[in-house]
C-alpha cells in the first residue's frame, strides 16, 4: 500500500463533510422553485369576498403593480404577517389584492374589520382551485405582478420586514424603475 | 478451537470465501424476505389511505387516475404521492386531476405538463436532465463505475491456489467443530 493512499479515507471524510455542508447550507427544502415565474398571471373568474354576486377576473389586476397576496384566517402565520402587509400599503402605497384560500367568508370579512384592510380587493377561492392554477401549496403565499400581469416575483410564506427590504421592494423598484425608463424613451 | 497454532498458515481466499458465504446466505435470504413483506405492507397501508368518492365512466379511465396520482409528489409533503397524503393540497390536487381527466379529456402527458407548469419539476419524482440536476442523474452511474473498477481489481488479483488435502481436512474439522 503506498503512502498516498493512507490519505484515501481523509479524502472520503472531507468529501461526507462537504456534501453534508452544502446540504445543510441549502435553501429550505419545503421552498419550492417557482414555476410561475416570468409566466401571466392564470386567467380566473373568482367572487368578491365584499359581495359574493360580483364575479372578477384577470383584467381587474391590470394596470400598474400589484401584489397578490394568497391568505386565510386559518392560517397563523397570515395573521404574523397581515400587520407587515398593512405597513407597506401606506408606506409604499403598493396595490395589494387579497385571494382568500379556501376559507369561510363570514370569518374573512370579520378579521378584516378587525385587523385592518389592506387589499383593494379580495376574492374568495372557497375550493382552493385558484389556488391550483397558481401553484398555492401553503398559505402565506404572494406574487408580484407588473402591469400587464406578468408574475415576477413570488414568495412563498410570510412577507416579513426582511423580506420586503432585501426581496420585495428591490422587485418592485425594478419594476418601477422600469417603467420609468420606458415613459422617458 | 482456533486454527492459530505452528500448522495455521495464511487463509486462502476460497475458504475465507466459502465460510462468509454460508454464513451471511442465510441473513441476505432473511433481509430479502423482509423488504419484500414490509414494501407490500407499505403498499397495503397507502393503499387503504385517504380516500376520495370519485366517478369514472370505464375502468380504464379509473386505472389512469389511480396511476398518475401514484406519480405525482404532494408538494406540501415533500416524500409522499398524492395518492399517500391526506394533506389538503393533495386532495385538491387529486381532484383537479380526476377534472381534467375526466371532464377536460387531457391525456397523461397533458396532465404532467399542466401540474408541472403550476408547481414545477417538484411533483414530478422523475426530473428532467437540466443543468440544476446534472448531479442527480450523473451521480448513480459514476457510483456504478466506481464499484464495477473495485470489484474488476479484486477479480484481476491472482487466483488463489486450490486447497491441499491437508488443508480441506482442517477446515473440514473447523466447520465440524461449530
Amino acid at each position: 500500500m503506498s503512502r498516498t493512499s493512507l490519505f484515501v479515507p481523509l479524502g472520503v471524510f472531507l468529501l461526507i463533510v462537504g456534501v453534508g455542508y452544502a446540504g445543510f447550507k441549502l435553501n429550505d427544502p419545503h421552498e419550492l422553485p417557482s414555476a410561475l415565474l416570468g409566466k401571466p398571471f392564470p386567467e380566473f373568474a373568482a367572487p368578491l369576498l365584499a359581495d359574493s354576486g360580483t364575479v372578477v377576473d384577470r383584467t381587474a389586476l391590470l394596470g400598474e403593480p400589484v401584489l397578490v397576496n394568497v391568505w386565510a384566517t386559518w392560517c397563523p402565520t397570515c395573521k404574523a404577517e397581515h400587520e407587515q402587509l398593512l405597513r407597506i400599503r401606506e408606506s409604499a402605497g403598493l396595490r395589494m389584492v387579497g385571494v382568500n384560500y379556501k376559507d369561510d367568508p363570514a370569518k374573512a370579512r370579520s378579521w378584516l374589520r378587525q385587523l385592518g384592510d389592506p387589499y383593494e380587493f379580495v376574492v374568495q377561492d372557497a375550493d382552493g382551485s385558484l389556488g391550483v392554477e397558481l401553484g398555492v401549496y401553503g398559505a402565506p403565499e404572494s406574487f408580484l405582478l407588473d402591469a400587464r400581469g406578468t408574475i415576477v416575483y413570488k414568495r412563498v410564506g410570510d412577507i416579513n420586514p426582511r423580506i420586503w427590504r432585501d426581496e420585495l421592494a428591490p422587485a418592485l423598484a425594478r419594476l418601477n424603475g422600469v417603467a420609468a425608463g420606458g415613459k422617458n424613451e | 478451537m482456533c486454527a492459530t497454532g505452528a500448522h495455521a498458515s495464511r487463509p486462502r481466499t476460497a475458504a475465507w470465501l466459502l465460510v462468509t458465504l454460508r454464513a451471511i446466505l442465510p441473513m441476505t435470504l432473511l433481509t430479502s424476505f423482509l423488504c419484500v413483506a414490509g414494501a407490500t405492507f407499505t403498499t397495503v397501508a397507502w393503499a387503504a389511505g385517504p380516500v376520495d368518492v370519485y366517478r369514472f365512466a370505464t375502468p380504464e379511465e379509473e386505472a389512469r387516475y389511480r396511476a398518475l396520482i401514484d406519480e405525482f409528489r404532494c408538494p406540501k409533503c415533500l416524500n409522499t404521492n398524492l395518492s399517500g397524503s391526506d394533506a389538503p393540497i393533495a386532495k385538491d390536487l387529486r381532484r383537479t386531476v380526476h377534472r381534467l381527466l375526466t371532464q377536460e379529456g387531457l391525456t397523461d402527458q397533458q396532465i404532467r405538463d399542466y401540474l408541472r407548469d403550476r408547481y414545477g419539476d417538484f411533483v414530478l419524482y422523475d426530473p428532467p436532465f437540466r443543468p440544476g440536476t446534472w448531479l442527480l442523474w450523473l451521480a448513480p452511474p459514476v457510483f456504478v463505475i466506481i464499484g464495477a473498477l473495485v470489484v474488476w481489481r479484486l477479480l484481476r488479483q491472482p487466483a488463489a491456489e486450490p486447497l491441499s488435502e491437508q488443508e480441506i481436512a482442517r477446515l473440514q474439522s473447523i466447520l465440524e467443530d461449530q
